[in-house]
């Protein structure tokens, strides 16, 4: 029988088999504890879901195996590692890749081999505790199924020159195969990657020995592969990202020259080999292969001129401009710099046949490596918008010349339909997501806001669509999602669907609109997603895609049901009963009655939660923290930077105006639920109608519901309340029109996210003054614009839409006892989505034990209560609350 | 060389069927489950086969024997779940050495009249290792991904007490059957060689995994070829699937399998996939046509039936396989 060919096998849920014909494999390196301060943080928080998108967004970024490292003293390592290799387990896009165990504890790496189902990699034994140990424990990593990283390290100590380390090697290797059995293709020896350039004469070898050790293994010990640490070898130069990236890259490059076959990498942190600057290159490979006595000092000598980043950066600037037409045009792309676009595409179009192949060509050779680098995690959704904002610009420079020709456009990946849903206004996501499928080819034909589903079907018919994509912000879009899904599968329409939008979910995708539409429904939970799921939707496996996603859901679907099936529910009578009782004393409000308020627009500043915005860039961490972020800090900051700017042309032009209505008046609870609010003379005005909490709570938590911190009618104490609703939306949609114009995605999504944050602020603004001044409840407060976001003032101002108050039907009685529409323009839409879109409206509680809470989900009985309360029939009713009834 | 190892090499090896498929012909009632030996049991024991081994030695006896009559070459032992995990349910813990090693028994008996009767044509009995009813590396709870029902090392001591005692009673061979959570198979893997190790003998195994539906994974997630990788790293004599889907939904994974490997390949496909009532009505003569298909491609080198596969079944299937060469492992993979 001929013998297997024997290569090192690897699998997670899919397998990775190392040939002589792969490419370096890449060991991410992020789910370390010891080397990310990020991860450590978040495992010892116990914030499980943040650490598993650091080893998701590795996988995505490119790495073929993630490294995992619990080795940290006030870690217990085992019960971490047990507990983060099973979440992984659960989470198939991570656990598609094979797991390197990563540890100098045996325990910790036992406890990893027993939940992982594939076969990994343990990182790693060697003979410093003396061949018993040794071959013990390469006993049961054999038995347990996985590949092992030998450090060249015995009891002596750490191999530190050429010899030493082929000798360990050596030893360990026939230890191995021949006392162990152990085979050969699964043994990675670790040669040690130590720094160079320490300016200590010993370690002037240090790389060297490295490569020498790599090729006698290679040559010497069949079939063993070889990893290493390589941010080691630049040590000595932290602090100095250029002169490191370029030692890593070289050093990388002389390593797989002489036979390395995987290593622990940061790809931030590896510069392209050939676009190493000449002299720095060869002062680094001075170093590297010990080619000159001076070579060090050398290379100290020309780090220190590539510290001052900026002067090289401004150098750079103006170097690329000499640089041939093809690389300027993709340097343009890829950097964002639409300056000189319309000058290099002209050139273009002159050397070209047709001007069609300038985008064919040329332009699409750009935005290739735009994708890829997105693709791979090395660029981020900011520069990508602002690359298909260079890109945009010049297809409209080349449009007059290929209309002159008038002939057909180039070949597109594919015809995407993008619509934010009927009764819903907001476009952020969904313009981010238009612009993204765009920069890979795509031709997306956005339908804009408040689409009707005729018009959706319409339009995919006609354009004969590869895939509609609906978007969509307030709850009410979800059931317009499923009615769409319905009318499309009664016409018969064969369409892949992708949802996204905020308040959408894998979860509500899965139970609610995927079994109403035989073809693919697949949700998208961000833009970066996108691609590769429209890929994966029109590309060769699509059917496979598509059934795997159907499985997925169908499995999905029953769990959700399944659980829903086991909550207990109270009935509303129970609810009521069981609800909070709180002690009132009311404070008097120093006005009563409704007033208009318009403010400075900077004025509002100094409120402004940076946090959500980033968000919105898909830039996740914490303001002020996400500016010197390691992974998304430069990214963020240059985002902010622009944010910045456009905050100064918005304040100094008067681009946007806060203006805003609120009212405060005398309110008591009545009937159970809802608060009746009256003017001086004890008329009433309006009636809220609130929810209460139906699940079963534990034991003395009461079920809640907002008129809780209202005191009732019958207590005798008058109390108060009040509503507000505010904008800094008008204009917003022209000024980003005129950014579109003229081909600036980029900015027009910068306007919306600002204006966006803008309202959110004036709502906090407004909060402060009612607190303090004009109900006056909290005169004495002082609270930090932190403390602010953190929403430590008392009392709340929750808004209907949101958790305490899903129902949207809360909203026309805003508008009603404002007078929303005539005093301040803000209008509702038949989803009861405010526009203009950058607009907050809600209600203010000043009950010092009032809280933001979440409804859960209601019965049938309380729906039908709540009809019957706002004379609706319960069909209406139970339309405008479904996304809460429980199942 | 072992003599199955000499058999395997010489001709396509033919297995048992269903063992629960037949014993629902015999009907058995709550009583006849617990024999005279439980009659006082206090749980109820019906539904429990392994038990039968116990209290109805000849109907166990006797469904081996048909399948030898049959045409098969190994039998596979009444111990599907036969672990404390499996037998948990019927708190029957305590018995779990004692129905495997008269499990063992019992096929070893079946196989040695037959070889009896025909010296040149040795029959084998593989102990069967079902996968438990807990998955190691999935939880059970959607609300709680991390959790876990079950450990490797409890599966590994369970399974260790259940190697020790088929191979007590006899077995030629150990067969790690169908695997829907790889994790649960190394752990038994683990266990075997454990005990090979401290017995200092050999003992050829069988790992079969299941296939679960059209994704073509395992229920935990994994292709083929990543299933292949994770279950090779001790020596089998064969890797294959069983159960869950029917030879013609099998046939694209058995050929992935077959691909990439150089093992024997065995299958023991269900009799179709279930009807509405949750039975299964592919004919002798339906699943022989599909088999067939795979001999005509040279996939298997053991080929038998899982779930409502009957003596009838691998009556038609060993006749057609004895006119078919074992497959042939690949030059290079």
């Amino acid at each position: 029988m001929p013998e297997q060919q024997k290569y090192l096998r690897l699998s997670g849920l899919e397998p990775l088999i190392v040939t002589p014909e792969t490419n370096f494999i890449n060991v991410g390196e992020r789910t370390n504890v010891t080397g990310s301060r990020k991860f450590l943080r978040l495992i010892k928080d116990e914030q499980y879901d943040e650490a598993l998108d650091i080893a998701r967004g590795q996988v995505e970024g490119g790495a073929q195996i993630i490294d995992i490292n619990m080795d940290e003293g006030m870690l217990d390592g085992v019960a971490a590692m047990t507990k983060f290799l099973n979440l992984i387990a659960a989470e198939p896009d991570i656990a598609r890749v094979p797991v390197m165990i990563d540890s100098s504890k045996w325990e910790i790496i036992e406890a990893g081999l027993q939940v992982v189902q594939g076969k990994g990699v343990v990182n790693s034994i060697s003979l410093k505790e003396g061949e018993d140990v040794f071959i013990d424990h390469a006993k049961k990593i054999k038995r347990y199924g996985a590949a092992v990283i030998v450090m060249a390290f015995d009891e002596v100590g750490q191999a530190d020159n050429y010899q030493r380390r082929i000798e360990i090697c050596k030893r360990s290797y026939d230890i191995l195969v021949d006392k162990v059995g152990f085979p050969a293709e699964d043994i990675i020896f670790d040669p040690n990657i130590f720094p160079v350039a320490t300016g200590m004469e010993e370690h002037r070898l240090n790389a060297l020995d490295f490569f020498r050790a790599t090729k006698w293994i290679r040559e010497n010990l069949p079939y063993a592969n070889i990893s290493g640490g390589v941010s080691n070898v630049s040590f000595s130069f932290r602090g100095n990202d250029k002169v490191r990236e370029a030692m890593h890259s070289a050093f990388l490059y002389h390593a797989i020259q002489n036979g390395m076959t995987m290593g622990i990498v940061n790809p931030e942190m590896l510069e392209v080999y050939d676009e190493i600057p000449k002299d720095l290159l060869e002062a680094v490979e001075d170093v590297l292969l010990d080619r000159r006595d001076d070579a060090t000092e050398r290379l100290l000598d020309l780090a220190e001129t590539f510290k001052g980043e900026s002067k090289t950066v401004e150098k750079a600037a103006q170097e690329w401009r000499s640089a041939p037409l093809q690389e300027r045009l993709t340097h343009a792309l890829v950097k964002g710099i639409d300056e000189f676009i319309e000058v290099d595409v002209e050139e273009a179009r002159q050397q070209s046949e047709r001007p069609i192949h300038v985008i064919e060509n040329n332009l699409m050779a750009g935005m290739n490596v735009v994708g890829d680098l997105f693709g791979s995690g090395k660029m981020f959704l900011p520069q990508v918008v602002k690359s298909a904002r260079v890109m945009k610009k010049a297809v409209a420079y080349l449009l007059p010349f290929i209309e002159a020709e008038k002939d057909g456009t180039s070949q597109s990946a594919g015809k995407i339909l993008m619509a934010t849903v009927k009764g819903d206004v907001h476009d952020i996501g969904k313009n981010i997501v238009s612009v993204v499928l765009g920069c890979n080819n795509y031709e997306i034909i956005d339908l804009g806001v408040m689409v009707p589903p005729e018009k959706i079907i319409e339009a995919a018919q006609k354009e004969n669509v590869d895939i509609i994509g609906l978007s969509g912000l307030i709850t009410p879009s979800l059931d317009e999602m499923v009615y769409l899904a319905k009318e499309m599968d009664r016409l018969g329409i064969k369409i892949p669907m992708m949802i996204g939008g905020a308040t959408t979910s894998r979860a509500h995708t899965a139970v609610k609109i995927a079994p109403e539409y035989k073809e693919t429904v697949v949700h998208v939970n961000d833009a970066s997603r996108a691609v590769t799921v429209a890929g994966s939707l029109l590309g060769k496996d699509k059917i496979e895609y598509s059934s795997a996603l159907k499985s997925e859901y169908d499995k999905l679907r029953d769990g959700y049901l399944n659980r829903g099936r086991e909550k207990d529910f109270l009935t509303i009578a129970q609810a009521r009963e069981n609800k909070l009782k709180l002690e009132f004393s009311p404070v008097k409000p120093n006005f009563i009655g409704t007033r208009k308020i318009e403010i400075p627009i900077g004025e509002l500043v100094p409120y402004i939660d940076w946090t959500p915005f980033f968000r919105t860039w898909e830039l996740h961490g914490k303001y002020p923290a996400i500016l010197t972020d390691e992974i998304v800090g430069k990214e963020a900051a240059d985002l902010f930077a622009d944010a910045k700017n456009m905050l100064d042309t918005i304040i100094s032009e008067n681009k946007l105006t806060a203006s805003g209505i609120y009212g405060i008046y005398p309110a008591n609870t009545v009937d159970d639920d809802d608060i009746q609010v009256s003017d001086e003379n004890g008329n009433e005005l309006v009636k809220f109608l609130t929810l209460r909490q139906q699940s079963q709570k534990t034991k003395g938590a009461p079920n809640l519901a907002l008129s809780d911190f209202i005191a009732p009618k019958s207590s005798g104490k008058q109390d108060y309340f009040g509503a507000f609703c505010v904008t800094t939306g008008f204009g917003v949609d022209e000024w980003a029109a005129e950014f579109e114009k003229d081909h600036d995605d980029y900015n027009s999504i910068m306007v919306k996210a600002l204006a966006d944050r803008f309202a959110e602020a004036f709502a906090e603004y407004l909060h402060e003054k009612i607190r303090k001044e004009i109900w006056g409840y909290a005169s004495d407060e002082t609270l930090s614009n932190e403390e602010l976001i953190a929403e430590e003032y008392k009392g709340i101002r929750p808004a209907p839409g949101y958790p305490a108050c899903p129902d949207h039907l809360e909203k026309p009685t805003i508008w009603k006892l404002l007078n929303v529409e005539k005093e301040i323009g803000v209008t509702l839409t038949e989803s009861m989505a405010m526009w203009p879109a950058s607009s907050v409206s809600g209600y203010y509680f000043a009950h010092p034990e009032s809280k933001y809470f979440g409804l859960g989900k209601i019965k049938e009985d309380q729906v039908e209560d709540y009809a019957k309360r706002r004379g609706i029939s319960v069909l209406e009713a139970t339309k405008w609350l479904n996304p809460n009834i429980a199942d | 060389m072992s003599k199955i190892q000499e058999a395997i090499q010489k001709r396509i090896l033919v297995l048992d069927g269903a063992m629960g498929t037949m014993l629902q012909r015999y009907n058995f009632s709550e009583e006849d489950y617990r024999g005279e030996r439980f009659k006082d049991f206090p749980h109820p024991l019906k539904g429990n086969n392994d038990l039968l081994t116990l209290t109805q030695p000849e109907a166990i006896k006797d469904v081996h024997r048909q399948y030898f009559a049959a045409g098969a070459d190994i039998v596979e032992t009444n111990t599907f779940s036969g672990t404390t995990i499996g037998m948990a349910d019927y708190h029957m813990e305590d018995l779990v050495y004692e129905l495997n090693f008269e499990s063992a028994k019992l096929a070893r008996e079946a196989a040695d009249e037959f070889t009896a009767q025909n010296p040149d044509r040795p029959r084998f009995v593989a102990g069967s290792i079902g996968p438990t009813n807990r998955t190691a590396s999935l939880s059970p709870d959607v609300n709680d991904p991390g959790f876990r029902a079950i450990t490797f090392n409890e599966l590994r001591i369970a399974y260790k007490e259940q190697v020790e005692a088929l191979i007590d009673g006899g077995c030629d061979i150990l067969l790690v059957e169908t695997i829907f959570d790889t994790l649960n198979a190394k752990a038994a893997l683990f266990a075997i060689e454990e005990v090979k190790d401290e017995r200092n003998l050999d003992i050829p195994v069988m790992v079969s995994g299941t296939i679960t539906d059209a994704s073509g994974r395992t229920l935990s997630g994994q292709t083929v070829e990543a299933f292949l990788i994770s279950i090779s790293h001790i020596p089998l004599l064969s890797v294959g699937f069983n159960c869950a889907l029917g030879a013609d939904q099998l046939r694209p994974y058995l050929k992935r399998l077959a691909h990439n490997t150089n093992l024997n390949i065995s299958a023991h496909p269900n009799a179709g996939l279930p009807n509405a009532f949750g039975q299964y009505d592919q004919t002798p003569e339906e699943m022989q046509a599909l088999i067939k298909d795979y001999l005509d491609e040279n996939l298997v080198n053991i080929i038998g039936g899982c779930c409502g596969t009957t003596p009838e079944h691998i009556k038609l299937i060993a006749e057609v396989a004895a006119n078919y060469k074992p497959r042939k492992i690949l030059e290079t993979i």
